[in-house]
Order: structure tokens, then sequence, then C-alpha cells
């Protein structure tokens, strides 16, 4: 005879009024495991879609997502020439808001997939809107395009032209304007974002150095003025490299760092750097308030089972009397409490599926997460039953007998 | 030949507290019980009454004195025995003031439960339960739940479940304090029935005076002593 079983069928509304209540909590904590999997995911989506085994970058500088980093673009070439690297490519990246400039399609309805992208929002960006992208300047035919189109194009020898993810909402035919140039959308990708969130966009090379090294027509006159041309135009971020399969990144990667004013990163150590700093204090946020949402949660659970109990105390006095073993009464509030966690796991788990692409940002659940997540919360509830088993086995059968 | 008595409880003394707050709550208790009589404990509150009941029941230890349950010697000195609730659970069946079902339970799991911690399996327990449930004439409310029994129904459950593993001792804690007159009969004679069929020894903590002529001997207590013990008229006219 399950007695926790029969206890709970008893209380039933209260019972899953009290799992509602948990769940709902332990959907916000296993929300911010999935924030955190989705922050590192897209953190690394950049550097692992843009497919690169080594990455050349400044002297002393940690790559073009951590610090700042300038070079010659005629760096590729060199590194392009050495033993072992298959092709290379240059790259510029910057943060730019946009403007949507209108263009055909730019009235159509979105995608359910766009929708679900852009968390929930519905509708394209209006005609007018600022967007936010992560522009990556790129030389088309070589490593550091786009990944993966879902739609439309690449960017071929034509200049203006431009790659963006489907997740800023443009379409197909749209027309965007950065520093009062306007690019047109050729192609879209999926799920390629910055460390920021940012939906990319690729673009040529030439057009991402004129966008962030062209200087104001003011400016331009003061630096004349000073005798000065300028900063020379040909400056990139970052060379990234594919290697032949035989070639190891590491002595590759040797070989460049014994170049003055140049370093290179393997791509195993160019993720260590986004994992690592760029998304190092988001992790220890999140990882700090999922401890504590966890906390909360345990305590939670024992009060509540704890109260539980101290409602069963004359129950309870009286299966001792009547001759119940220890086990039994361990086995009835042990048994709730696991029978709250699971519950109240479940139903927070199935609410959270059911709304994480509403979230602005990705929220990534895999059956490791759930799985984690679930026995994690099974051992609090086994912990947190263990004050009311302490008060269970404390009640004298005694307080069975009188009024 | 007399038959050896179920409840045995020679010079028993109990006291609670150190030094100048210890209160004696027994002082050389000699009382016994034998198959087939039902007998009365009474006295004023604070008299030991309830200390009494759970030293016979094992929840609480004596300090002095030799304690005999159904033959065998539970404590001399010491518990003699390491597992006391499967003492209780084997030899001794309870009956409280208020009932205590469990009020998860129905009326027929009420019961079966003290036979499954018994060892039975369910569907037997079940089947074991119902019939003693119809042998106390409340078989049709026998899946009801607690709440929704009447006092006297809710006592006759709990009689059930105090008789289930068939017990020779049988101990009750004011079963008729929340009873009316005619229902508080009809349980004790229910006891007395039990005691005569199952030849068991049932001792009764009562303040109910309309009840005392069922007993077979009633026992005064006053200062944790004895102090009347004998046919339920006799004792009456002592307190």
């Amino acid at each position: 005879m399950n007695l926790a079983l029969r206890d709970i069928r008893h209380n039933l509304g209260r019972f899953l009024l009290t799992c509602l209540g948990l769940g709902l909590l332990l959907g916000v904590a296993l929300a911010m495991v999935g924030i955190y999997r989705g922050l590192v995911d897209e953190a690394l989506s950049l550097a692992r879609g843009l497919q690169a085994d080594l990455w050349v970058v400044e002297a002393g500088s940690r790559g073009p997502f951590a610090e700042a980093s300038r070079i010659p673009g005629d760096v590729r070439e060199a590194v392009a020439r050495l033993s072992g690297v298959v092709a290379a490519g240059s790259l510029t990246f910057q943060t730019v808001e946009a403007r949507h400039a209108g263009g055909p399609g730019s009235d159509a309805a979105p995608t359910e997939d766009v929708v679900r992208e852009r968390g929930g929002e519905a509708g394209r960006p209006r005609i007018g809107a600022v967007l936010r992208l992560q522009v990556v300047g790129h030389e088309p035919g070589r490593p550091g395009g786009p990944p993966g189109l879902v739609a439309g194009r690449g960017i071929g020898r034509g200049r203006l032209e431009m790659v963006a993810d489907r997740s800023s909402g443009l379409p197909l035919g749209a027309m965007v304007e950065m520093a009062g140039t306007r690019f047109r959308v050729v192609g879209l990708t999926a799920r390629t974002v910055s460390t920021g969130g940012d939906p990319l966009a690729w673009i040529t090379l030439r057009d991402a150095q004129e966008l962030q090294f062209r200087l104001s027509p003011p400016a331009a006159r003061r630096a004349q003025a000073g005798g000065g041309g300028g900063q020379p135009q040909d400056t990139v971020n970052a060379v990234v490299a594919r290697l032949s399969p035989n070639a190891r990144a590491e002595e590759v990667a040797s070989v460049i760092r014994r170049w003055k004013h140049f370093s290179a990163l393997t791509a195993a150590e160019q993720e260590n750097v986004l994992t690592r700093s760029v998304v190092e204090r988001a992790r220890r946020q999140i990882g700090l308030f999922t401890a504590v949402l966890l906390l909360v949660s345990a305590v939670i659970v024992a009060l509540i089972i704890y109260t539980l109990t101290m409602d069963k105390m004359r129950e309870i006095a009286t299966l001792k009397l009547i001759g119940a073993p220890d086990r039994s009464i361990v086995a009835l509030i042990m048994q709730q409490a696991l029978m709250l966690g699971g519950i109240a796991f479940a139903g927070g788990t199935a609410l959270l599926l059911s709304v994480k692409d509403a979230f602005p940002r990705r929220v990534l659940l895999g059956p490791e997460e759930v799985v984690g997540f679930g026995l994690l919360v099974l051992m609090i509830c086994l912990a947190a039953s263990l004050l009311g088993v302490r008060y269970a086995l404390r009640i004298e059968p005694a307080q069975a007998l009188g009024g | 030949m007399m038959p050896a008595p179920l409840v045995e409880l020679i010079g028993i003394a109990k006291g609670f507290g150190q030094g100048e707050a210890r209160v004696q709550a027994l002082e050389g208790i000699t009382l016994s019980v034998a198959p087939g009589e039902v007998v009365g404990l009474r006295g004023p509150s604070g008299s030991g009454k309830s200390t009494l009941l759970n030293l016979v029941a094992c929840i609480l230890e004596p300090d002095a004195g030799v304690l005999r349950l159904a033959g065998e010697t539970v404590w001399e000195g010491g518990w003699r025995r390491r597992d006391l609730r499967a003492l209780r659970r084997e030899k001794i069946g309870f009956i409280f003031q208020f009932h205590n079902l469990l009020p998860f339970l129905d009326a027929t799991d009420n019961v079966a439960l003290a036979l499954t911690l018994a060892g039975i399996e369910l569907p037997e327990a079940r089947r074991q339960a119902r019939a003693l449930l119809d042998h106390l004439q409340v078989g049709k409310r026998a899946t009801a739940m607690p709440a929704k029994l009447s006092g006297g129904e809710a006592q006759r459950v709990a009689i059930a479940r105090a008789l289930a593993n068939q017990p020779r001792i049988i101990l009750a804690d004011e079963p008729t304090a929340a009873l009316d007159s005619e229902r508080a009969g009809v349980v004790m004679d229910l006891l007395r029935q039990v005691a005569r069929e199952q030849s068991a020894a049932v001792l009764v903590v009562t303040h109910d005076d309309k009840i005392f002529a069922r007993f077979d001997r009633m026992v005064s207590l006053r200062d944790g002593r004895i102090e009347a013990a004998g046919l339920p008229a006799a004792a009456l006219t002592a307190v």
C-alpha cells in the first residue's frame, strides 16, 4: 500500500498547486541553463561557422572577438603560402547600426522560422527600422564566407551585396543602409549570430573596409592638413586559414607566431577564448543565478515537505504506535518529495520547451541538460526531504494518544 | 485454575525530571489483566493513567519493576526486546479517543494497513479487513473515507484496525469520549465481545462514568498509586 500516493490523492488539489508553483520556479532555473547553453552556442557559432582551422591576428591580441586586432590585408598571401595551408581569407568584423531601407519583398509576411528566430516578434522590421548587425567583411570564394545559405545566393564579385542571418528579419531583396551606403540582401543564413546575439551580415571585404576605415570628409580633411594620408584601407581584423587534413594546426601556428607583429590561434584556442573570456562573465552571472534559484527551490521543497510532515504528525504517531517501521515512514516522506520534484520538473520542463522559442536569445536545451537537471532536482528533493524525515523520526508514538 | 494474565505489572515505578523538579508519575503499581477481562482505569488528571497506558504500550520505559505482556517479560531492569514496534504490532491493539484513522485511506484500507504491516499481502489484507468490518457491522461503509464516517462508525473502524492482527492485548484511551451515551455503550459492548471471543485482555482509560458498569473491574489511580481496585460499583464509591 503506497501511503505517499494515497495521501497525495487525498489532497490532490493542494499538491498539484504546490507542483505548479515549484514547476514554474524549476522552469526558470532550467531556462537559465538553456540560456547559458544558448549563449555559449551562439558565441561559438560564429567561429565554428567560418570553418577556420587557424586565425592569424595582431601580435599580443587574442583575436578579433576578444580584443582589437588590426593587420595588413596582404598577410593573407603570406599565410596562404605556408606549408599545410589550403586556403586563406581576410576578414573584418564590426558592429553596425543599419537601417532597413525597403526593397522588394519587404512587405511580405515573415515565415514561421523568421518569427521564431526573432523571438516571436510578429512581422519583419519596418522600413526605416534600425537594425543592429555584426558585419563580417570577407573575400568571396575564400574562407570566412557565410556558412549554409538557407535562401538566395552568396555574394558574387559584385559589390554592395549582403548575406544576412534570417533572424534579422530581412527578406531577400531588402535594402539595408549602412553609413550612407545601401546594400541589397541576396542570401540568408540561419542561426549565425555574434557573441552578443546580433545577427551576422556578410559583405565583401572591400565594402567592409570602406565602412570600417573610411574617414568622414571632415576627418579626411584634417588628416590631410596634418600631413598624413589617413590610414591605409587594406587593413583587416584577422586572416583565417583552412589547413590540409595532414597539417597540424599547432605547428602552422607556431611558424606564424615567429613572425614579427603577428600571432596565431588554432580553432580550439579561438573557441577557448570565446568561451573563457567573451562569455565568462555571463556564464558566471547565469551560473550564480541558477545556483540561487536551485537553492531557493531546495529551501521551498524542504519547507513544503516539512509542512506536509507536520500536518501528518498525528498520522505518523499513529503509524508508529500500530507498529509501522521507520522505513515505511521515511518512504512516505521521501516518495512525496520525489513525486513533488518529479511532477514539478516535468511541468516546468514542458512549459519551458513550449515557450523557449519566444525568448529573444537562443535557449538551447538538449537531452543532456534536461536529464542532468532532472537528476539534480531529484537529488535536491531527496536532500530537502531530510528535514521532514528528521522531524518524522522524532515524533513520539505517544503523540497519537490523548486529545 | 486461573489463566495466566496477559498484562502484568509488578512494582512498576516511573518518574519524570531531575532533582527537585522530579515528578513521580507512578509508584509501586502492581496490576494484572487476565484473558477475556475488560478493566477500566480511572482517576483525576495527573493521576498517572496515561503514563500507565504508555508503559503497557511500551512507549515509555519504566524506572523499576517488571512488565510482562502475553507471558513475555518485556521490561525488567531494562528492555528485554529490541524491536518494541514489532512487539506492539504483534501483541497490542490500540483504540484512540478520536479514532485516529488515517484520513487518506478508506475504512477498508485503514484496517488492511495494520495487516500489511504484519506482512500480509494487500489483496488478502483487504479481504480480511472487509470481513472484520462486516463483523463489526460497518461493512456497508467499507469504501468510505474517515471524514465521511459518523463518530460511531469511525470508532468501529478503529476497533477493527485494533483487532486486525488478533492482538492478545487491547489498549484503549478514552474510546467513548467523543461518542454519545448510546454509541458509547455499543462500543463498550463490542470491546467486551472481542475480549470474550479472542480471549484478549482489554485495558481502558476512561472518565466516562456512564460506561463503568460495563467493565469487569475498575482500577482507580490517584497521585501515581492505585487507590482502589475492584468491581465497578466499588470503585465508583471509593473515589
